[in-house]
């Protein structure tokens, strides 16, 4: 029995998300870039003064940032512990960027305020915001083809960008000096900045109500707690190993596959994830540093858990080891920027795979697991400026034991919406001939995968450049428990007639276009779960009226025969299935 | 003699208030029936014969009802066809990438609107406005004709960019209503001319869905009112707080939706407002819910981009009431960790708190309030086969105390402290993302549960005082009564302000405001000032996020629009951004139609008020706070006088409420006949 009475230790654990959460919108609400304003691509959380241990973070930050954060504040501490980074004083914020500092990608940059009480360092306030360009050798950071990470954009080690309470004039001319539209970043690095005052500010308030003992008694107990939590839930999957693999197409820039290799442990109350066996770190953008690796496992595991608070006590069960000698632990200067968007969703949907053998009724088939960068880079002649346009997608859920995975998913590591195709077609020379639906997608099953989308946008003026940084163009997304593969994630370029895949299928930079081009993307569906033949013929059937398949697709994947009014022939439908039992 | 109506029809009760005025007298009368779910008319009427007068005496009946909100939540709809452009048939369906909630990969989602009854037809306008690709009419129709045959009801044409240039919606809309059997046509651009293409075609979507169930609702309760001799005008409430003629609602049905909290919101406005209140957070706690709602210089905050449930935005202008937690059936419990948890399970109002005793074994925020005399025992012998407070505290005490290492009491004051905190954070997180400090707001406290939460929810808050109205149970039957005739209008130009046309900017304006006067015009008798407001969604280049600014007339110049937004920005944000250009997104316009103002003082009979204070003292009993028992006077709220003051701990119970003040709060009754709590602080 701990000495905080019960109240007060569940009171300030919702005051200390709380604190996370204010920060959150802060940043929000008063950030320039579109991608941390609207898409919320950005994270707060307060971290040990000793260890960089989570204390907590923010429901609503991104999901991708769940624990990175606290291997980059123990990395500043290390730093300042080796005199390679200044020692803090009150007032200052360190900015860092370096993925191999316990980041993701360059794009990911970290501010961090050292959180003092009384004249007394109490702990550390972090966030992470997206930048939407941080130099490198294409507009966004989001290259298929760069091989070491200085063509990614300008690095940062952790370095005091407010010193007392102000911002250092040289090291943001530094910053601006090396990265495109700089005039705009004022607006986030403001924001950025406020954010994590706002932070200083109610946790202040919160000391001040309760005390520092108390307080600081409080965030070890409430740390204890959420490990008996993930303990409890873990301590419900049946002892054993289970085994998982999931495939990144390529890395952009050899094109063969990369392998991610799981064993999942479950022995008492306690998961071992190992690593070994998956591919060495590779030529192209696709590694994974450490920290996004871990993370990517955390991030999982709240998908399959969501009641778990977010401190680092729940990571305590969750053991992995350190994967040495493969992609998911990248060093200096491999190239990174796929970390974040895809590689991370590959080792999410291996946790997926793996548990779902263990846990079926807690966890889906895989989803699409891509982000679905697009990115179109140009000068519009009619306004002689030049643009790039970002189209992110989603894809097919994947179906689970109670039912259908959702159509159109965001991604795993994210909580971003796609922008309307009347706000793209009034920003930028282009025109959507279709935006809907990867008809025949969804992975059969018991229940089914949902669906990805399926869209073709025509360059209008001058000529531009497409990016494409998805995957599942090789594979798609696996079924569970009998269920089938989702639909694989397509790109094309129209072109005088011809069509055109890239080579790496779902990877490709500074593609060509003219006026009157198209390009065309289908996005993954989600894996199917369960045996297709055991679905509903009724329902087979409804999918069919709706367009979802084919009639063809019914007998083939479901063993369900439609007659010419798209009714279950069922005398068919029985010979079919039991053809196929 | 004139007597007027305010009527509510929500999911559990039918609440009334009549105002009767002759020369400079007024009364009002009430009544509180079971709604009539089956058919609300029934209800409506039963309530109008419980005051005692005949429907035939009435002169106006202003109507909320929960109709087309129970319609979508519970999916009880039209079937609706849609037609759209080619290439775009999926739109409702995929939505933006989205999932129910940031963390869990499970949730479904159904549109309004199956696939199968989404048809597309050759036709495109660019951003623009021009013409990309020519209506096909000859496809047209075989579209509309596909979907009578197939037995839809009513009809959406949602064409890409309408809200650039409609004239192709126009065209398919004219075609429609000559081969649709009835009116039930719904363009996208004609209920609000906005750009998102998803968002605005479920906006339509759910206008067609709910049009024909409003449509027979609402004539249904006119021919009842007939039968009765009531042969005057009928009003009905919008979620945008204002009224609208029952000839009128049904065409822009959607606009009803969310219109009992709304009205509920419309209420505490006009209350505070007599009041002396400018700046309040209103708080409508029940038992399934708490709905806040911020209003702010007297105005109740408005948005239009309001999501009803998962996957389903109305962008039309409405009160922006959010629900921020479960209400008094929130079930506490612990958890693996040993960790105390109030919510999210509830116990809802089947089978509610266990002393409700309809079989609830969880304990619930209301068990708690009754185990700490916050309620009042004996009351709970107004249920069937009552349990006793014993019986409530024993499952206290197995459940939370004992694991807890806590007494009973508490165990239970734990409950609605980390209740309390919960609710804090969430409306703190709704005024911060409106750029408000709570601090600086008051707490209006309705609903069956606010007044009992209220002190101590706003000590939490630092907010200082809290405002309990006279019928917390009633307001959004006052709300009725006191709303006015609103019509609200968005148009889409997305802009840079300084390639803007002027005129065009003009001429919407005043186009906007000439709608509103037309739509208002038929209710002329009863409203006795117009006022127009005119504003714009501005946002600087490159941003996704829009500021609502006021603009001060519909011939507003260029340099005045660009001025007012930058002090607009630098007022929310705190920076100046003078290289980057503004843009000028959405053009509004509200036409308000004020009606005759009512008295709040009216809602408390002046007979019944004691003139000394002493004289509405009907009791004591304990009362826990602070972690320990108090003796709490008992207040009849009936007979409270007129600017009377007392101190916490007190209760003052009424039918429709109970309002609690913790020791160190003290309590004034202002001269309306509000309860002004000054909250202090605890006194432990």
């Amino acid at each position: 029995m701990s000495r905080i009475d019960p109240l007060t230790l569940a009171v300030i654990q919702a005051s200390l998300a709380q604190v996370c959460n204010e920060m959150d919108i802060a940043f929000s609400r008063s950030a320039f870039s579109p991608v941390i304003a609207e898409a919320d691509d950005r994270s707060s959380g307060i971290y040990d003064k000793e260890t960089g241990a989570l204390i907590s973070q923010g429901e609503f930050g991104l999901p991708v940032f769940v624990g990175t954060m606290q291997y980059s504040t123990a990395e500043i501490l290390r730093l300042i512990r080796e005199g390679k980074a200044g020692a803090p004083r009150p007032g200052d914020i360190y900015i860092v960027n370096d993925p191999y500092l316990g980041g993701t990608h360059l794009m990911d940059v970290r501010f961090a305020l050292p959180f003092y009480y009384q004249g007394e360092l109490f702990c550390w306030l972090q966030n992470t915001g997206h930048w939407p360009d941080v130099g490198g050798m294409v507009p966004g950071g989001f290259s298929a083809k760069a091989t070491e990470v200085e063509q990614e954009g300008l690095r940062l080690p952790p370095v005091k960008l407010f010193k007392q309470g102000v911002m250092d004039p040289e090291i943001y001319a530094i910053i601006c000096s090396n990265i495109r539209v700089a005039d705009q970043r004022i607006g986030d690095i403001k924001a950025q900045a406020a954010a994590l005052k706002v932070g200083e500010k109610r946790l202040t308030e919160l000391l001040d109500r309760y005390g520092r003992d108390t307080v600081t008694a409080a965030i070890a107990e409430i740390r204890q707690r959420a490990a008996k939590l993930m303990r409890a839930h873990i301590a419900t999957i049946p002892d054993g190993v289970y085994r998982s693999e999931a495939f990144v197409d390529s890395d952009g820039v050899v094109n063969e596959p990369l392998k991610i290799a799981l064993a999942v442990t479950k022995q008492g109350d306690t998961l071992t994830f190992d690593f070994a066996g998956s591919s060495p770190p590779c030529r192209g953008p696709m590694n994974s540093v450490v920290a996004t690796t871990y993370s990517s496992v955390y991030l999982a595991m709240r998908h399959i858990f969501p009641d778990t608070p977010l401190n680092s006590g729940v990571f305590e069960p969750l053991v992995i080891k350190r994967p040495e000698g493969t992609f998911l632990d990248a060093r200096y200067p491999r190239p990174v920027s796929g970390c974040a968007a895809e590689v991370s969703q590959r080792i999410a949907e291996a946790v997926f795979l793996a548990l779902v053998q263990a846990i079926p009724d807690k966890v889906t088939a895989a989803p699409a697991g891509s982000s679905g960068n697009f990115a179109l880079g140009g000068t519009d002649p009619a306004k002689g400026t030049s643009y790039v346009m970002y189209q992110i997608s989603g894809g097919g859920y994947g179906g689970n034991a109670d039912h259908d995975g959702l159509t159109n998913g965001c991604s795993t590591i994210g909580i971003s919406k796609t922008a309307p195709v009347e706000v793209m077609e009034q920003y930028y020379p282009v025109l959507f001939r279709r935006f809907g639906m990867h008809e025949g997608s969804a992975g059969a099953g018991l229940h089914r995968g949902g669906f990805g989308v399926h869209y073709e946008v025509e360059l209008l003026r001058g000529e531009a450049r497409a990016s494409f940084v998805m995957d599942h163009g090789r594979f798609g997304p696996p079924g569970a428990q009998g269920g089938r593969e989702g639909g694989r994630n397509v790109v094309r370029i129209h072109r005088d007639g011809a069509v055109l895949t890239p080579e790496h299928l779902s990877k490709d930079q500074d593609i060509p276009l003219k006026r009157g081009d198209r390009v065309e993307v289908l996005t993954p569906g989600g894996g199917g779960y369960g045996d297709p033949l055991q679905r509903d013929p009724a329902i087979v059937a409804r999918d069919v009226g709706r367009g979802y398949y084919t009639p063809e697709a019914a007998a083939t994947l479901f063993g369900v025969a439609l007659d010419g009014h798209g009714a279950v022939d069922a005398a068919r439908t029985a010979a079919l299935r039991a053809g196929r039992a | 003699m004139r007597r007027v109506v305010g009527i509510d029809v929500g999911g559990t009760f039918t609440d009334l208030l009549l105002y009767e005025t002759e020369a400079d007298t007024g009364r009002v009368a009430l009544a509180k029936i079971p709604t009539t779910i089956a058919n609300q008319a029934k209800g409506v009427l039963a309530a109008i014969d419980a005051t005692g007068t005949s429907a035939s005496a009435i002169d106006l009946i202003i109507h909320g009802t929960t109709a087309t909100t129970n319609a979508v939540l519970e999916r009880k709809l039209a079937k609706v066809g849609l037609i759209t452009t080619r290439g775009f048939r999926d739109t409702l369906e995929v939505g933006r990438r989205t999932r129910p909630k940031p963390y869990g990969m499970t949730g479904t989602f159904e549109p309004l609107v199956p696939r199968d009854l989404r048809l597309e037809v050759a036709e495109r306008m660019n951003a623009q406005g021009e013409v990309v690709i020519p209506l096909d009419e000859t496809e047209l129709r075989a579209a509309i004709e596909r979907l009578k045959g197939l037995g839809c009801e009513a009809l959406v044409i949602h064409f890409l960019h309408s809200y650039a240039n409609p004239a192709h919606e126009q065209a398919a809309g004219r075609i429609a209503l000559q081969m649709w059997p009835n009116a039930y046509v719904t363009m996208g651009h004609a209920l609000l001319s906005e750009f998102r293409e998803y968002e605005r075609g479920t906006t339509a979507s759910v206008n067609a869905a709910v049009q024909p169930v409003l449509d027979r609702y609402v004539r249904l309760l006119q021919t009842e009112l007939e039968k009765k001799s009531f042969g005057r005008d009928l009003l009905v409430m919008n979620g945008n707080g204002g009224t609208v003629s029952a000839r009128l609602v049904a065409r822009e049905a959607a606009k009803t939706i969310m219109s009992g909290p709304a009205s509920g919101v419309m209420a505490a406005a006009e209350t505070l407002r007599q009041s002396g209140v400018a700046n309040a957070i209103t708080y409508d706690m029940g038992g399934t819910s708490t709905d806040v709602a911020l209003i702010h210089g007297g105005v109740p905050e408005v948005s239009s981009e309001l999501t009803i449930d998962y996957g389903l935005p109305i962008h039309v202008p409405m009160v922006d009431v959010r629900t921020v937690g479960a209400g008094g059936g929130s079930i506490a419990s612990i958890n693996a960790a040993g960790m105390l948890q109030v919510g999210p399970q509830s116990a809802g109002s089947e089978p509610g708190p266990i002393c409700y005793a309809r079989g609830g074994e969880a304990p619930t925020i209301t068990d708690a309030n009754l185990v700490l005399g916050r309620l009042d025992p004996k009351r709970l012998h107004a249920v069937k086969n009552p349990v006793s407070v014993e019986h409530v505290r024993a499952i206290f005490e197995a459940k939370l105390a004992k694991p807890l290492g806590l007494s009973v009491e508490a165990a239970a004051a734990a409950v609605i402290r980390l209740a309390n905190a919960h609710m804090s954070g969430a409306i703190r997180m709704v005024s911060l993302s409106r750029g408000y400090d709570p601090r600086d707001f008051s707490l209006f406290a309705f609903g069956g549960a606010g007044p009992l939460h209220a002190v101590a929810l706003a000590r939490e808050l630092g907010i200082p005082e809290v405002l309990v109205p006279a019928r917390p149970g009633l307001t959004n039957a006052l709300g009725c009564l006191v709303a006015d005739l609103r019509q609200d209008f968005v148009n889409t130009l997305n802009v840079p302000l300084d390639q803007a046309d002027i005129s065009e900017v003009q001429r919407i304006l005043n186009d906007q405001r000439a709608r509103g006067m037309a739509v208002n015009a038929a209710e002329q008798n009863e409203i006795v000032e117009t006022i127009v407001l005119h504003g714009a969604d501005m946002q600087f280049r490159g941003q996704t996020h829009l500021i609502r600014v006021n603009l001060p007339s519909a011939d507003v110049s260029r340099e005045e629009i660009q001025k007012i937004f930058e002090t607009a920005y630098f007022n929310r944000f705190q920076v100046h951004l003078p290289e980057i250009r503004a843009v000028l997104v959405n053009l509004v316009t509200s036409v308000v139609g004020k009606r005759r103002t009512f008295p709040i003082s009216a809602l408390l009979d002046a007979s019944d008020r004691a003139s000394a204070l002493d004289s509405a003292i009907i009791g004591e009993r304990k009362l826990y706070a602070g972690g320990a028992w108090h003796t709490a006077t008992i207040f009849d709220r009936a007979k409270l006088p007129l600017e009377a003051r007392f101190a916490g701990p007190a209760v003052i119970q009424q039918i429709d409420a109970t309002t609690v003040v913790e020791p160190g709060a003290s309590v004034l009754v202002d001269k309306v006949g509000n309860l002004r709590i000054t909250v202090g602080s605890a006194s432990e």
